[in-house]
């Protein structure tokens, strides 16, 4: 080596490598195993921000509806979102089944939207599916709007009896959590 | 830069070079860490820890920013924030850990690049500025990792903050006034937590910049060598691209084998229980401690234990600890000596390696219970630790006669005596 | 300028030093330092030999599930467990259901629907597991002014953790005549530290005297699984139960590390492979 870094500057000795291909081989396996490692750590940067243990395990709620009369509803929270369970009067059932299926933006029926026999019972999400805002609707004395449901101050989304998107710039109903009765009186959601 | 050997960039592709005539910015990368910096060919394993002390930035920053994302700063419930961390969050332990012990192998390799620049005399002129702002870095860190420390509101956390801010009260009249002032309070509690929180956020991005200051200042000479003789041609160095990436590539897989050993293996091993305790105001911990790297500090402080002068001994602790740090400011000019590397200083080597010795030595006495043996000898090591910088270093330098140099750092390779394995420069200093 | 100024500087602190250095042996000759009771009778913790132990020890869920049992039917009466969710319990082998009964068998503080006042509900997973008292002054007054400490995290905050629980709760020993390895008895050497009212002799304990009394015996748990009832078995159990609650992601920790420490070796010696190649035409 020594003659050799007499007669050429050892900046330019690496021009001229014996077997080309095996110090390919190792610096590409080198930077390709960097690479993998580097994306390998970075998951669980990326992966820390999903929601934590504690969070995921707070996504059941019960909740007792006994004390709901027909008419009524309340707001209850579902993984910290507001949920509307309103108990509906004969009267707003008839008027979500008068409607043709065919005219909604985002066609369903009220059954489809409700277990068997518990018609009565609809249970959403208090979320405008526009960007957000909570509907009024589901306290006492707030408006509910021109379809007698549920009426949106942001941006004027009205939904009927059954939750569904009837005008305004909200593109589809009222989403329903997953749920079940557990009991006549108690409801899991989630 | 410096040589007028070193290689122009030539963009490769048009968009490079679309980019290059609007910012320079592959320009200078090229020029700082590419195929455009000529570096000494000679430089040991001792030089790979400059880019380590780099990667353990980055790896502070990264972790400590998305563990930002799930800390709470409020007194009441940080230390709960933190177990939500290792507990709840989706790798949380694994980023808790990373943090800690990240820091710690930040300052270990820092200590090795401060012990490697004094052996090879990297503080001597032109270099004086790299070696200032290192200091200056050097301080942030230790500033920053005290009050990382703090963070989890566990025992050590709050005796610490107690302990560290009463440094303040000693200085005489308005002490107890500045005391205050930190803490926002009369003891640590949520206004010093949250401020502390700022400033261990902020601090990192501060020490970012001075390290590219610190690198800026590095590339107007050039690099240092384990000859300390200056470059005088082509033949001297090498690109820092490919070869010293390369180089630095075997380092890092080295010091990460370090790291994930500590993170997975034993990630409590430098840290306290104590700190698994929440903070108790009432209750100091029987036995308590600072991290290990500021033991050495700590039994300096420790140290001094008489009045002396006009100066409570109290005062004189404070001082002594503040100047064993900052006399490394004066470093290039108490060093007289015009050979840089210890390799040629047959006498000044010797009181390096005992200085190596004697902070190593410190760094015991400054955990251990002070027992008299224990006081006397962080007393004696104290004492050397002065003499040292302070009187020997100078005396040493106008005495000594140091061994003949090489020519060029060429000769030296050429002779297997260019110092590139730190066994070769063992070796050499036999 | 700057040799002369340090040179000064230098002096005075090396002068402060040695007067300190004078003043340290003088003391020591005059007054030497006194023994104490707690530096030549505390004893360190004795190993249990534990499964998690090492690079690759893992928890024996089963253990641990008997370690829940001790600690439910024995240390819960004092000592809380507040940063363990039911829900953790999951890790442990125990199904959904399980862990929905287990959780049912805590009350956790709640509120009355009706008129909101304090009131207690069953557990539900997703909660942690309850304090026994609602604050440090409840627990000073229930246990003769000494707080029996939180357990979550008793494993780390004590060093060599599962091995010094282990070795502390079988460790109650009778003070009369306690003599430690080098067959010094301790009320001899040391007749002031006769332990006082209300505590209980342990060496293994930092000041040699805690507030607990000895909590278990021999048959006080019954094991469902065929584990001899034997006060070590259940300290032993319950020392690495506490260990899991401390250290709960222990397992996916050492499996993570062993994985990347063997990609990093690969990796390094790919790197050293590449470096040769590299540097081969330049003698270095």
């Amino acid at each position: 080596m020594a003659t050799l870094d007499e007669a050429v500057p050892p900046g330019e000795a690496h021009d001229a490598p014996a077997d080309p291909r095996r110090r390919d081989y190792l610096s590409i396996g080198a930077v390709a195993f960097a690479g993998v490692g580097a994306g390998v750590v970075a998951l669980p940067l990326i992966n820390q921000m999903s929601p934590s243990a504690d969070v995921l395990a707070q996504s059941t709620t019960e909740l007792d509806v006994s004390a709901i009369q027909p008419g009524q509803s309340i707001k209850s929270t579902f993984r910290k979102q507001p949920l509307f369970v309103r108990n509906l009067t004969p009267k707003e059932i008839a008027e979500a089944d008068a409607v043709p299926v065919s005219d909604l933006r985002d066609p369903e029926t009220l059954a489809q939207r409700t277990k068997e026999g518990k018609a009565n019972w609809l249970i959403t999400l208090g979320v405008c599916t526009h960007l957000g805002c909570v509907p009024l609707g589901a306290g006492e004395g707030e408006n509910k709007g021109p379809f007698g449901g549920y009426f949106c101050p942001c941006h004027g989304s009205a939904y009927d009896t059954a939750g569904r998107i009837r005008s305004g710039p909200a593109p589809s109903n009222l989403a329903v959590p997953d749920y079940e009765f557990i009991s006549d009186t108690v409801v899991r959601v989630g | 830069m410096s040589f007028p050997w070193a290689k122009q960039y030539e963009p490769k592709h048009p968009l490079m070079k679309w980019v290059d005539d609007r910012l320079p910015l592959p320009r200078f990368v090229y020029n700082a860490v590419g195929a455009g910096y000529p570096v000494p060919r000679n430089l040991n394993y001792f030089w790979n820890f400059g880019v380590l002390a780099g990667m353990f930035l980055a790896v502070q920053i990264v972790t400590g920013i998305v563990l930002a994302m799930h800390y709470a700063a409020n007194a009441g419930i940080a230390f709960d924030s933190v177990e939500h961390i290792m507990r709840d969050v989706n790798a949380g332990w694994f980023l808790r850990y990373a943090h800690a012990n990240g820091a710690s192998m930040f300052l270990l390799v820092v200590y090795i690049h401060i012990a490697r620049g004094l052996w090879y005399g990297s503080y001597k002129a032109p270099r004086e500025m790299v070696w200032l702002l290192g200091v200056v870095i050097f301080l942030l860190m230790m500033a920053t990792a005290f009050m990382g420390y703090v963070l989890p509101w566990g025992q050590m956390s709050f005796w610490g903050a107690q302990v560290i801010t009463g440094f303040f009260s000693a200085i005489p009249g308005v002490g107890e006034t500045i005391r205050v002032w930190l803490l926002g309070g009369f003891a640590p509690d949520n206004a010093a937590l949250n401020r502390f929180f700022s400033l261990h956020y902020l601090l990192p991005f501060v020490i970012a910049g001075v390290v590219i200051l610190h690198i800026w200042a590095l590339h107007i000479p050039g690099s240092s060598n384990p000859t300390g003789v200056e470059v005088k041609s082509e033949q001297d160095t090498v690109p820092f691209h490919p070869y010293y990436t390369a180089k630095d590539g075997v380092g890092v897989g080295v010091a990460l084998i370090v790291f994930a050993a500590l993170i997975f293996f034993a990630p409590n091993l430098l840290g306290h229980p104590d700190n698994y305790i929440p903070a108790n105001p009432l209750s100091t911990p029987a036995h308590i401690v600072p991290e290990w790297y500021f033991l050495p500090f700590y039994a300096i402080l420790k140290s001094f234990t008489f009045d002396f002068l006009w100066i409570p001994a109290k005062l004189w602790g404070v001082l002594a600890m503040f100047a064993s740090i900052l006399l490394l400011f004066f470093l290039p000019w108490l060093d007289t000596s015009p050979v840089r590397s210890a390799n040629y200083r047959p006498t000044y080597r010797i009181f390096l390696w005992v200085l190596l010795v004697d902070v190593i030595v410190l760094g015991y006495i400054g955990g251990a219970s002070p027992t008299p043996s224990v006081i006397l000898i962080g007393q004696l090591a104290s004492t050397y630790y002065f003499a040292h910088f302070l009187l020997i270093l100078p005396i040493v330098s106008m005495m000594e006669r140091p061994r003949p140099l090489p020519n060029s750092i060429t000769e030296a390779v050429l002779a297997g005596k260019g110092g590139t394995s730190p066994a070769q420069t063992a070796l050499a200093a036999e | 300028m700057v040799r002369i100024l340090g040179g000064l500087v230098g002096l005075g602190f090396v002068l402060a030093l040695l007067l300190g250095i004078y003043d340290t042996v003088s003391n020591w000759i005059k007054t030497p330092p006194a023994a104490t009771a707690e530096h030549e009778f505390h004893e360190h913790p004795r190993k249990a030999g534990f499964s998690f132990e090492g690079v690759l020890g893992k928890y024996d869920n089963r253990q641990l599930q008997r370690g829940l049992q001790v600690y439910k039917e024995v240390c819960a009466a004092c000592h809380s467990l507040r940063l363990v969710s039911f829900r953790d319990l999951e890790a442990i082998g125990y199904s959904e259901g399980q862990v929905k009964t287990i959780a049912k068998g805590f009350q956790v503080p709640s509120i009355n629907p009706e008129t909101g006042e304090p009131a207690t509900r069953d557990g539900l997973a997703s909660d942690r597991f309850p304090l026994v008292y609602a604050n440090d002054v409840a627990a000073r007054a229930a246990n003769n002014n000494a707080i029996p400490p939180d357990l979550s995290l008793m494993a780390k905050a004590r060093h060599d953790g599962p091995n010094y629980i282990y070795s502390l709760l079988t460790g109650y020993k009778a003070q009369e005549g306690y003599k430690n390895e080098k067959g010094e008895e301790l009320l001899k050497q040391f007749p002031d530290t006769k332990t006082p009212q209300g505590l209980h002799f342990n060496p293994y304990f930092a000041t040699l005297n805690l507030a607990m009394a000895q909590p278990i015996k021999d048959g006080q748990v019954t094991y469902s699984d065929g584990t001899a009832a034997t006060a070590d078995n259940y300290a032993k159990d319950v020392a690495a139960f506490l260990m899991w609650s401390a250290e709960p992601k222990l397992g996916a920790r050492k499996t993570a590390g062993l994985a990347t420490l063997i990609f990093l070796v690969i990796f390094c010696f790919l790197a050293y492979g590449a470096k040769k190649q590299i540097w081969r035409g330049v003698k270095d």
